[in-house]
């Protein structure tokens, strides 16, 4: 048994990590947060020059055909710096839908530009009334001569405000909650119907909510079969929920390193807080739930591209729940060990703590995660 | 044993109804129960009608205008009060300063200030805390030295709340290095407009201006203003603490944000039913309703301890710990409650006169941001873990 990277991996994590450090600072953070696009397009370009946005797609799209331990890396680091850019959304997530479910042709139009990070993808399947299940849709898609029609509304989109793509599950039959009858479809951001409502986030990000208003697309805008994408967005939202799990432990780690640099930093009755009993306790536990959280991690992004499977499924929610848990507990102690100075703006902490509760609200929270772990129970 | 307020305790329920029914102004109310930033002109309004009623000094003796409330009357206005979405009154002149002057001030401090605070007239804030004095308050650095009939201050407090819009603070000054830290302190009142003060915001980590840094550089104040005696400036300074720790529990402000949570449960849905019907979501409301009773029903025995005559001590810093504990945890379900939506931090639809339709629900906006400015509950007014310290040495002698 071996835990440990193989060379190419650390080199990979490594170079992300060089370039998190060296461009990334949490002030730049904060203006990149502040601009248009939400993120830093410069180091969204860098990525891509490094190949760096093209990790999981196979070599002939200039990839590393890369699995859940490399994605794993990368997305630890962008998580450690709290990083902006839409890897998850437009890579993981929105190339994965690509890659499952689209036909040769599509791939061809679309792979090569988000492998390179010139085209940027964002997935909208959620609805205001879908909660965390993907398969609660209401938006419909109406098959006529010209393709379809699409009519309704797609909640917290993040990354949509800049996306050029935008990958939408609509219903072209079954009732709401029905798994049979979804339809995968990949619309440009600037077909006419489609009205963008977009705020910023509370953890630093941007998003959208999408309203759909007799949008018209061709076929081709179809990815896989009709009313057959359910499987194919559940295990893409499953290499999804193992990616983020990867980042959350990034933003664990530094929220852990900060909090411990101040227990020994920080002085109160004459000696650093970190001698206080209660504290170090506390510091430990935290501490322990990152490894408890890392180990999932691990486990998710080992599963990750595997084959769907209950043992799949189970391993994925499993870790979503330790993540939703950990992460809560790690942001309230972190900032509690703090005092006054971990709720605010100008330090670099609270930031990570609210990361880490956002994260919770992504792809399922560890109640919903929990829950769907528990209906998958095995008898013994 | 008889857990029922007499038939007078009913009545003056009835007439605080009555009262909030009439004079609570519904725009005000509303932002209160939606967890939106009051402005200062929002206080200070329902702090007229207050006083006007004679109602808003509910602990000072009736000789400088106070009301005569025992301490379940108190307790029933507070309930009452969260319940109808009242604000809370801004504590540091009402609550704060003034039991400090009434106690240990002069007579000419007290004619001065305390119509004052009943007028509205001044807006004090509280001078406590430095950058280097936090948990270890009698650590202070501030510095004030006598010259002749003034004291010359300098040094900074910071998490002064609510400073930017204050005409007066208290704070907690240094007048002698020589002596033991707590001996060294003294207590002194002074205007915000005088030259060399500096107030800077700090923003929070939801976005919010409530806190700020205060520097003091040769500022002049007069002698007049110290309170009591110098150098005994730490004794008034725990009185006030007593007194700061009393309504940090909040059971009525957990009431209210409870009743709110099982409202925004049953609006909310999850997979097509009312969240408030899905057994893991309902257990974790189950469970924070049981907690606050107990916590509720620990608070009336505190309540009818002080009524008869007894002091409370240690059990207020266990029922600080648990109250706000509680409504933590209670923010942490409304936040949870509203899915996805918890995410987008939508700045427009905080405020009342937003036109225009709601991104989800039309109190989702503030809920994610209110969590985390409600993690503060457990660090401000002696942090959680000093409370715990504290009745560890005062019960437990340990
Ligand atoms: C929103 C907000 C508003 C505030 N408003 C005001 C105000 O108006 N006026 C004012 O004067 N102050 C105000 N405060 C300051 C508040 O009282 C202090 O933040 C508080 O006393 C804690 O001090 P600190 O932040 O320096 O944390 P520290 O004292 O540095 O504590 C950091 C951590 O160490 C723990 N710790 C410290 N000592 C011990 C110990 N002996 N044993 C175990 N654990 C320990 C603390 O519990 C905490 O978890 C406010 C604070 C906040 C956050």
């Amino acid at each position: 048994m071996d835990f440990r990277l193989n060379e190419e991996q650390q080199m990979l994590q490594d170079t992300v990590a060089r370039l998190v450090r060296g461009e990334y600072s949490f002030e730049k953070r904060l203006e990149f947060s502040e601009t248009d696009a939400g993120f830093s397009v410069d180091f969204w370009k860098q990525l891509g020059e490094l190949g760096l946005t093209a990790v999981p797609f196979p070599e002939e799209l200039g990839g590393f055909g890369g699995t859940g331990v490399e994605v794993q890396s990368v997305m630890t680091e962008l998580g450690r710096g709290l990083c902006l850019e839409p890897y998850l959304q437009s890579v993981i997530f929105g190339g994965g839908l690509i890659s499952q479910a689209g036909d040769d042709s599509q791939k061809e139009a679309w792979l090569e530009g988000i492998a390179s990070g010139g085209l940027q993808a964002a997935v909208a399947l959620q609805e205001p009334q879908s909660f965390y299940n993907l398969n609660d849709v209401e938006t419909r898609a109406e098959k006529n001569d010209k393709g379809y029609l699409l009519n309704g509304r797609k909640a917290v989109v993040i990354g949509g405000h800049c996306a050029d793509l935008i990958l939408v599950s609509a219903r072209t039959s079954g009732d709401t909650s029905d798994a049979n009858g979804i339809s995968l479809f990949a619309l440009k951001a600037d077909t006419a119907g489609i009205e963008r409502r977009v705020y910023p986030t509370i953890d630093g990000f941007k998003g959208c909510d999408l309203t759909l208003n007799n949008v018209q697309v061709d076929a081709g805008a179809l990815l896989g079969e009709e009313g057959n994408a359910s499987g194919v967005i559940e295990y893409q939202s499953g290499r999804a929920i193992a990616a983020l799990c990867a980042e959350a432990v990034g933003v664990m780690e530094t929220a852990n390193e900060l909090t411990l640099d101040y227990l020994k930093q920080r002085k109160q009755f004459g000696v650093p807080i970190g001698k206080f009993q209660v504290l170090q306790h506390r510091m430990v536990d935290m501490m322990s739930e990152l490894e408890q959280a890392r180990s999932m991690a691990i486990l998710a992004a080992s599963v990750a591209n595997e084959e769907q499977s209950d043992e799949r499924r189970r391993v994925l929610s499993a870790a979503k729940n330790i993540i939703g848990r950990s992460g809560q507990f790690i942001s309230e102690q972190g900032v509690q060990s703090h005092g006054g100075i971990g709720m605010t703006w100008e330090y670099n902490f609270a930031h990570y703590a609210k990361r880490l509760i956002m994260i919770n609200h992504q792809l399922g929270d560890d109640d919903f995660h929990l829950e769907r772990y528990a209906s998958l129970l095995q008898a013994s | 044993m008889n857990m029922n307020y007499t038939s007078e305790e009913l009545a003056f329920r009835d007439e605080v109804r009555a009262f909030l029914d009439e004079k609570l102004p519904a725009d005000i109310a509303e932002k209160v129960k939606g967890f939106r930033h009051l402005t200062k002109e929002d206080h200070q309004r329902w702090q007229q009608i207050l006083c006007k009623q004679g109602w808003y000094a509910s602990h000072w003796p009736e000789e400088y205008g106070g009301v005569k409330w025992t301490p379940v009357q108190k307790h029933i206005w507070d309930e009452e009060s969260c319940r109808y979405g009242a604000p809370r009154s801004i504590p540091f002149g009402v609550n704060m300063v003034a039991p400090v002057i009434i106690r240990f001030g002069n007579e000419e401090q007290k004619q001065t200030y305390l119509p004052r605070i009943l007028s509205g007239e001044d807006w004090w804030c509280q001078g406590y805390s430095e950058p280097g004095a936090g948990s270890d308050l009698a650590s202070l650095k501030t510095r004030a030295v006598r010259q002749g009939d003034h004291y010359i201050v300098n040094g900074q407090k910071t998490w002064t709340t609510l400073g930017q819009y204050a005409n007066m603070i208290f704070c907690l000054v240094r007048t002698n290095t020589e002596v033991k830290a707590q001996a060294g302190i003294s207590f002194l009142l002074i205007d915000m407009n005088t030259p060399g003060i500096t107030v800077r915001p700090i923003i929070t980590l939801d976005g919010a201006h409530e806190v700020n840094e205060v520097f003091f550089e040769d500022v002049k104040v007069p002698v007049e203003n110290l309170v009591g005696e110098e150098d005994k400036g730490w004794t008034y300074a725990k009185f006030l603490l007593t007194y700061e720790r009393t309504g940090l529990a909040g059971i009525g402000l957990s009431k209210a944000a409870l009743s709110h949570l099982k409202e925004l449960a049953s609006r909310r849905l999850k997979n097509g039913r009312p969240l408030i019907e899905d057994t893991s979501f309902s257990q974790r409301i189950a469970k924070i309703e049981i907690d606050l009773t107990a916590a509720a029903i620990s608070n009336l025995r505190i309540i009818a301890s002080v009524e008869g005559g007894g002091v409370p001590g240690a059990e207020s810093s266990m029922l600080k710990v648990k109250g706000t504990e509680i409504r933590q945890s209670i923010n942490d379900l409304a936040r949870r409650a509203i899915g996805p939506y918890a995410i987008p931090f939508v700045a427009e639809e905080l405020s009342l006169e937003h036109e225009g339709e709601f991104l989800s629900d039309e109190n989702a906006a503030p809920l994610s941001a209110y969590y985390f400015n409600n993690r503060k509950l457990s660090i401000f007014g002696g942090s959680n873990e000093i409370q715990k310290n504290i009745v560890s040495k005062m019960i437990l002698g340990l």
